[in-house]
């Protein structure tokens, strides 16, 4: 029922002062290209500027790789994989990739600070979760290197050359540890490109390289925008694309890579159902909701994007939603105690915007947080819509922001028609206390993912990925060395 | 089950509630709001002293030491109450005269409550006509794993009873209740027989309080507010022992159940030993640097 006559007053009572992380970082000026080993000056001479998103000013100048760059550092990932990588001992190979491991983590504290910096995502979670899950990707797949024969029985797995690798900046230096890890480990050499607006991290990883006595040319950075990407897929050196990103950019990298030898992995968007039924632990299940859509401003692909929610429950639910998104603290990613930080860029927040507008347009109704915002830089409040029907866009289209669409049910059998009316599948939540009730509801989702009273839990030994327009292929795991061998 | 509680108690899952009690941990405190904490929570400490061995020297001591916690210059308020058992009830009773700091006292049958409901009742009545305005009673944990809802509630309405105008604590000893769903269950029986604080345990058993089964008690006192507008108190006692710790729990008190419940006269930790580092802590803020830990008075 919904409780309208008391309420909870979440003033400023013992109120939190400001706990900013020290940022005494080694951020630089200006980023080059990392290629052959070495930073090297872009062949254009040209740059593009990485912003803070969190005050939209400057915070670095970087390198913007053009083809003439693309095919140097082409050229030398095929060099390296012919020369050194290749025919390197598997254990030696291994060696380089604990090596990589121990070093992520001796840095983490500083590696966190410029990806909140960077990104805008709050320090709680690139200190909590993105870093520690970096160096175990990196710690996992090191252990693969000299085993290759046993995960693939019966079978000589042989590396695949040059990976060219695409990355999205919602998690820049975990992807680009999801992508490098198993490449590494089954023998193959990189090229990988950051996303536009997150390059920092990834410069820093190729110091860590050098640091680790990587061979010049095994992983070779190249950042910049689209033009630079697709100088990448299009690279006749290149033996496997991996993409991460936009469903959009996946189906024109299908398209270029079609007819050639390329072999080709996609992790796309996602919309995914959180369904929520009347048997849950309630005041859990709204935490995990909260998680599943919040957590790093919902600029995550495997979002619990929409809420489905049995509708004897909805009022109550709707209504315990509602006094937590006030709880919420919204600010500086920097701040220990941010629970969500800035937009990635003006771009995504534009996006957000129009998405929401669309919403209520097509007569959903939205619920936002009162928290105040800071005057400069990109944020939107935390935020949900109720009265959702599957035609409005805010059902169908991935926010890829803070903002959750709800709808309800009535039984389960409805509630897996719902969850499966989209064209994604990456993921999906099922909260219930009856454990026959979630195998009876995972075995009729079609998401890659499925959560059972819980969301967003990552592990490098847990493989990743989609079905429909979410994509093919996994990473992570056993599953994830698959793409990396013939 | 033929025992029916006026509003429905919801599942608990367990690594839901613990997962999210964590997170309180994780906020930063500092400064001012480092300062307003450590005080906060000096006011609502039920200082406690429940030996064998208590005697009318050791419980003047505790009253004095409730009601000045610190030298003057760190200005900290005084405790909430001080928490005794029945035979020293008058003794504490006329050692607060006139200071405003109520004397609790542990009834019926503490710790193990495993008395006539009689004896149980007199133990209450004796205590109160002592002079203790707040009594922490113990629920017949054996009779709730019994699974006899109904005599637990009819036995905490009539200690209500016997309280007449004294303030109702209910000590669950969620140590020997064990599950969180046990708690959320014995937490809205407490609250529908006429608890109007609910407490984790006597201390004597452990694990005493801990971060999720208050925050499980906290949710409950939520619900049953925004549903009836009644204010119920939280108590979490035994194993809180350092200012870091009480600093988690207010966090929690904050982002749960908001400003109202951040007064000591709803929220209150019970604690022997806690009082000690919240000084040295208070301290330490006050005066720019760690002092030895012999500079502060250890009862």
């Amino acid at each position: 029922m919904e409780r309208k006559k008391h309420h909870l007053k979440f003033g400023s009572a013992f109120d939190y002062a400001p706990a900013p992380e020290t940022t005494p970082v080694a951020l630089k000026k200006q980023y080059e290209l990392f290629i052959h080993g070495e930073f090297v000056a872009p062949a254009s001479g040209s740059y593009f500027n990485s912003i803070n998103p969190a005050n939209g000013k400057r915070l670095a100048r970087i390198a913007k790789a053009d083809h003439a760059d693309v095919d140097r550092a082409v050229k030398s990932a095929r060099q390296a994989f012919g020369n050194v990588w290749g025919p390197m001992d598997a254990a030696e190979r291994g060696k380089y990739l604990f090596r990589i491991a121990r070093i992520i983590q001796e840095k983490s504290r500083e590696l966190a600070i410029l990806e909140s910096m960077d990104g805008g995502k709050p320090i709680k979670e690139s200190r909590d979760v993105d870093l520690p899950l970096v160096a175990a990707h990196f710690f996992y797949y090191a252990g693969w290197a000299d085993k290759l024969k046993y995960a693939f029985p019966g079978k000589a797995p042989e590396p695949l050359g040059v990976a060219g690798q695409v990355i999205p900046w919602n998690f820049p230096l975990l992807m680009a540890a999801w992508k490098i890890a198993p490449a590494l480990a089954c023998g193959n050499t990189v090229v990988i490109k950051p996303a536009e607006t997150t390059s920092i991290t990834a410069m820093h990883l190729a110091e860590i390289f050098q640091e680790a006595g990587l061979p010049p040319g095994v992983v070779n950075i190249v950042p910049g925008a689209g033009d630079t990407g697709a100088a990448l897929v299009e690279h006749e050196g290149v033996d496997k694309i991996a993409f991460t990103g936009s469903t959009a950019v996946g189906k024109r990298i299908a398209r270029s890579v079609a007819g050639t030898s390329k072999r080709l992995t996609l992790e796309l968007g996602g919309k995914a159902a959180n369904i929520v039924f009347d048997d849950c632990a309630i005041d859990q299940a709204v935490e995990g909701v909260i998680n599943g859509i919040y957590f790093n401003q919902g600029h995550v692909c495997c979002a619990g994007s929409r809420l489905l929610i049995q509708e004897s429950i909805h009022d109550d639910f709707v209504a315990r939603l509602t006094r937590r998104i006030e709880t919420l603290r919204v600010g500086d990613p920097l701040d220990k105690n941010t629970d969500i930080g800035a937009i990635n860029s003006k771009a995504q927040l534009k996006r957000i915007q129009e998405l929401v507008k669309t919403g209520e347009e097509e007569g959903a109704e939205l619920h936002s947080s009162s928290c105040p915002l800071p005057d400069e830089g990109f944020w939107h409040r935390p935020s949900f819509f109720t009265g959702v029907t599957s035609s409005h866009r805010v059902a169908r289209e991935e926010i890829f922001g803070p903002v959750l669409s709800i709808m309800t049910f009535r039984t389960p059998a409805e509630a897996v028609t719902l969850a499966n009316d989209t064209c994604y599948g990456l993921s999906a939540g099922i909260w219930t206390d009856k454990g026959s009730k979630i195998f009876s509801i995972a075995d009729q989702l079609k998401a890659g993912v499925i959560w059972a009273n819980t969301f967003n839990k990552f592990d490098p030994t847990s493989p990743f990925g989609g079905y429909k327009e979410s994509g093919f292929g996994r990473e992570g795991g056993l599953q994830g060395l698959a793409a990396y061998v013939k | 089950m033929s025992f029916v509680l006026k509003s429905p108690v919801p599942r608990i899952d367990q690594v839901g509630v613990e997962e999210r009690a964590s997170t309180f941990q994780k906020r930063s405190i500092k400064n001012e709001a480092k300062a307003i904490g450590l005080k906060l929570a000096v006011s609502m400490m039920d200082l406690t002293t429940l030996e064998g061995a208590d005697t009318k020297g050791k419980v003047t001591r505790l009253c004095r030491k409730a009601r000045q916690p610190m030298a003057k210059r760190y200005h900290c308020p005084p405790c909430a109450a001080v928490c005794v058992y029945p035979n020293q009830v008058a003794h504490a009773a006329k050692e607060l005269e006139g200071t405003g700091i109520p004397v609790a006292s542990v009834a019926t049958g503490f710790p193990s409550g495993q008395y006539p409901l009689a004896l149980r009742l007199a133990d209450v009545k004796d205590a109160v006509n002592s002079g203790a305005h707040e009594i922490d009673m113990v629920i017949s944990r054996g009779t709730f794993l019994e699974g006899n809802l109904a005599e637990v509630s009819d036995e905490i309405s009539a200690v209500k009873e016997a309280c007449g105008k004294a303030h109702l604590k209910v000590i669950f000893e969620t140590g020997e209740l064990q599950t969180y769903d046990h708690v959320r269950l014995v937490s809205q029986l407490a609250i529908e027989a006429g608890g109007d604080f609910i407490k984790t345990s006597t201390g004597k058993v452990s694990p005493a309080a801990t971060l999720p089964v208050t925050l499980v008690m906290l949710e409950t006192v939520r619900d049953h507010y925004l549903e009836t507008g009644r204010r119920i108190g939280v108590k979490p006692a035994g194993g809180i022992r350092t200012a870091k710790e009480a600093l988690q729990y207010l966090v929690m008190v904050k982002e749960t159940l908001g400003d109202d419940w951040l007064s000591p006269d709803l929220f209150r930790f019970g604690a022997s030993s806690l009082l000690g580092d919240l000084e040295l802590q208070l301290a330490k803020l006050i005066d720019g640097n760690y002092q030895s830990a012999d500079y502060f008075s250890k009862s």
